[in-house]
């Protein structure tokens, strides 16, 4: 009836797990009854989560993204403790098969619940601002990839509570995840997991292509684009030409394990390096579409607040697009280990080198923006200079292990764990927070508290050379990756120092949380009436903070870069406009139900309660079906109801 | 910039369909939609193409099991492959009816898509259900394994298609040849199309040289 589910799934005998799963359970619980108790549900329904607004969409994805980087976090810290402690003869607090559910749980999380959706939750909310128009081409899908990202989450947390997660770090290589060495539920956790908010991720990617290649106010060409509505159509473009290959390698992982096919097994004819192949084809795509988003969000600060247009705008969205290209031919440089030949090898060192030229071009380009310009030191603007000083550290370690000889010393130790925090903290973690920040006050009206920003950017940095410097070392003195204790005591005193970094970081992201809380207790002092509080460049900021649900009650009309800019340039914002009705999507609940049936089925899969599993996929059939079958997805608004709610929007914005 | 010229833009004197090519605003509904189905379709056939790649590294491992050779029989496979283009060709006619509001020849291509699409499935489940009984299953071998996971997606492509075709028919009965029908009608079948390009490919690579 219930599968492999019995109560032995729930850890009672484990102290920390359980704990663990204490905090989730009382956590949620505590959010459900307080909504319940202050009677927010009918609101919280109507307005998110049934929302197809494209920027409530961004905001949920963001919120996702931020509390699972609190989750994904204290993975991280409980590691650098248990690092810290855990020389010689002791051996820490946390067992071998405790440690590996950690490390696992930790990178899946930060890349795939935290680094993504704070990305795709970025360009939902921003892209179709920058290109002037009234959504993203797809609206109920948007919401339909949302749900299912979340889903995806919400069985990884899932997993703390009933069961396991993977012990099999975050890419799960066979033949060590095959039914053999892991009979265990965590790894079909991770691939159910995955597998669904993957789907989640290509129909984001999917909708946000055809919204930039479709959907642009007259007048925007391909050359009047923003850089962050470039970067946003090549990490897309990379989600739909690299996500599908994600699906059918956890396709046959799948079938593997459930069914006993063998194309991974040791048996039958079966070759694991199929999979390290193809995750990584996949796998180094994915490094850029996180990477490509953060550096339009630096293109966009660096250049409104050094109040010049962005230098080399071509050689910007070339380098994009080469960068966009080059991504698919260097997947082997994750195993030059596998052997496959001095030939093979140089091929892929040498095209992993060449990318170095066009992320060289973006850094210059920067620097050039910033030169001799009327630099304003906000807090996106730290970020951005932390990032390229970081970056460029963690780009030089990435030259250096694309050589294939040294590949061989440095492959597995805690130097590539250092480089690829290096680069992926640096511009991905660096750039959603210059996001974050930047954005706020165009998504909720009022902007951030700025002290705690700079608190917390300044935790994050010393944090960061602190916890991850010292990780360089410890791999060129031979500390190898994911070892839960180590004999050499000289190691120690560097896991120490990279702890004190991690306990800095934690107070960075504590600076966050409270940054929120005051700056949502203080809105009313730092309300943003005029829609613009950067003096920004483009198109997000000419319509007003929040945006009404439909954007813009007349489409702009572009006919240069920086298109906002150009306007105030010309003079007064606004005329008597001309109001024609307009549509706009409604409501739906396809989203979320959808979703909900996802999470059983996943859940019934997982725990091998088949009749579960087919009728969560049947109703998630049916929902679609259903909500297929209902014509009208959009409503109007008339012309004069434009006119009104414009009236009382815009009242604020001219002071004339 | 004044909101008037925007407008006067957007109703301009020359009255060409915007395609949001260039620099002439949003593209009509029906772009947008057969557009992103384009999309759709490539990355789907991206997903065939890394189980292609991976039948192709995994076909001789047979684990001195039964090869292609042994296996595969060409003339009940030219019968499927028949069948689906022939389905793709009454599709394609179907397509042209609904949009010149013929109706009635609507529904028989239509049903005649659904009878040659579901033969096709029928012959290939007891091309399936032979190689079980012969020993062959799927967890047989490498091979077979990936033999059985490259078919099996198609043939679970064409399941999709048969049921979205049943609703497409029972949405036009319902609505009539709407705009929203047309272009639902529009996405199917170009997606009737890219599975008989698969099959194509997968026709050549998998039996015709898997066979000699």
């Amino acid at each position: 009836m219930l599968g492999k589910l019995n109560w032995h799934a729930i850890p009672f005998d484990q102290p920390i797990p359980m704990a663990a799963a204490l905090l989730v359970v009382v956590t949620i619980l505590a959010v459900l009854s307080l909504v319940t108790w202050k009677g927010w549900w009918p609101y919280l329904w109507r307005e998110w989560l049934t929302s197809v607004d494209h920027k409530r969409i961004g905001v949920m994805y963001v919120l996702l993204a931020l509390v699972l980087l609190l989750r994904g976090f204290m993975d991280a810290i409980m590691m650098r403790s248990q690092l810290a402690i855990a020389a010689g003869g002791a051996q820490g607090y946390l067992p071998p098969e405790h440690y590996d559910q950690i490390f696992s749980a930790h990178g899946t999380i930060m890349i795939f619940f935290m680094a993504m959706p704070f990305m795709v939750g970025l360009m939902n909310f921003v892209v179709p601002l920058q290109l002037g128009v009234r959504d993203v081409a797809f609206p109920v899908l948007n919401a339909i990839s949302f749900w299912l990202t979340a889903s995806g989450a919400l069985l990884v947390n899932i997993s703390l509570v009933v069961g396991e997660f993977a012990r099999t770090g975050w890419l799960a290589y066979p033949p060590l995840s095959e039914l053999q060495f892991s009979p265990g539920v965590g790894v079909d956790y991770y691939l159910w997991a995955l597998q669904i908010s993957g789907i989640g991720t290509l129909l984001a990617g999917i909708n946000m292509v055809t919204t930039i290649l479709k959907l642009r106010a007259p007048g925007m060409g391909y050359m009047r684009m923003p850089v962050f509505c470039w970067t946003a159509l090549c990490s897309s473009m990379l989600i739909v030409a690299a996500f599908p290959v994600l699906t059918a390698t956890f396709g046959m992982l799948l079938l593997d394990r459930y069914v006993g096919m063998h194309f991974f097994t040791n048996d039958g004819g079966g070759n694991f390096m199929m999979y390290i192949n193809l995750i990584w084809i996949w796998g180094h795509p994915e490094v850029y579409i996180l990477a490509l988003p953060a550096f339009g969000i630096f293109s966009e600060v660096i250049a409104t607040f050094s109040g010049k247009p962005l230098f080399g705008y071509r050689s910007m969205v070339l380098a994009t697009l080469a960068i966009c290209v080059l991504s698919f031919m260097v997947w082997l440089h994750h195993f030059f280990t596998m052997g496959a030949g001095a030939d093979v090898n140089a091929v892929f060192g040498i095209a992993s080198m060449i990318i170095a030229i066009p992320t060289g071009v973006k850094l210059f380009n920067w620097l050039f923006t910033l030169y001799r310009g009327r630099i304003r030191f906000e807090v996106p603007v730290l970020w951005a200079i932390g990032f390229m000083v970081t970056f460029a550290i963690g780009g030089m370690t990435g030259v250096l292990q694309a050589v294939p000889p040294a590949d061989f010393v440095l492959h597995n130790s805690l130097f590539l764990v250092a480089h690829f925090h290096n680069v992926i903290i640096g511009s991905v973690v660096f750039g959603a927070m210059a996001g974050y920040y930047y954005w706020f006050p165009k998504a909720f009206g009022f902007t951030l508290e700025r002290r705690l920003g700079v608190v917390s950017f300044w935790c994050w940095l010393i944090g960061f050379y602190l916890a991850f410097m010292p990780l360089y070392a410890l791999g060129l003195l031979g500390m190898t990756r994911r070892m839960q204790h180590y004999a050499d005591l000289s190691w120690q005193p560097y896991l120490i120092v990279a702890e004190v970094g991690a306990v800095i970081i934690l107070c960075g992201i504590v600076a966050t949380v409270a940054q929120l809380v005051v700056s949502i207790r203080t809105r009313e002092s730092r309300r943003d009436l005029g829609g613009d509080p950067w003096n920004g460049r483009t198109l997000e900021w000419s319509t007003s903070s929040p945006p009404p649900a439909y954007n813009f009650a007349v489409l702009p009309q572009v006919d240069s870069l920086d298109a906002f800019w150009a306007m105030k340039q010309r003079g007064p914002r606004r005329a008597a406009a001309r109001y024609e009705s307009i549509e706009v999507p409604r409501n739906s609940a396809n989203g979320f139900v959808t979703a909900f049936f996802a999470v059983v089925t996943g859940f019934a899969m997982i725990w091998h309660i088949w009749w579960l599993a087919i009728l969560g996929l049947v109703c998630a059939v049916l929902t679609l079906l259903a909500f297929g079958w209902v014509e009208r997805v959009e409503q109007e608004v008339s012309g004069e109801q434009l006119a009104n709610d414009e009236r009382v929007r815009l009242r604020p914005m001219d002071p004339a | 910039m004044s909101a008037q010229a925007a407008t006067a833009g957007l109703a301009g004197e020359e009255e060409a369909t915007p395609r949001g090519q260039g620099s002439d605003g949003p593209a009509p509904v029906r772009i947008v939609v057969a557009y992103g189905f384009w999309i759709f379709l490539l990355s789907d056939i991206i997903m065939f193409s890394a189980l292609f790649a991976t039948y192709a590294v995994l076909s001789g491992q047979t684990a001195r099991g039964p090869s292609g050779h042994d296996l595969f029989e060409l003339r009940h496979v030219g019968i499927e492959t028949v069948c689906l283009l022939f389905s793709s060709y009454t599709c394609g006619l179907g397509v042209l009816a609904i949009e010149r509001r013929r109706l009635t020849f609507f529904y028989v291509s239509f049903a005649l898509t659904f009878a040659l699409g579901a033969t096709f499935l029928g012959l290939e489940l007891s091309e399936f259900v032979g190689l079980v009984a012969r020993g062959a299953g799927p967890s047989r071998s490498a091979f077979l394994s990936a033999f059985f996971s490259l078919v099996g997606l198609h043939g679970a492509h064409v399941t999709a298609g048969l049921l979205w075709l049943g609703f497409m028919v029972a949405q036009t009965a319902a609505r009539g040849p709407r705009d929203f029908v047309r272009r639902r009608l529009l996405c199917f079948s170009l997606f009737w199309h890219a599975l008989d390009i698969i099959w194509v490919a997968l026709l050549t690579l998998v039996y015709l040289m898997g066979a000699r």
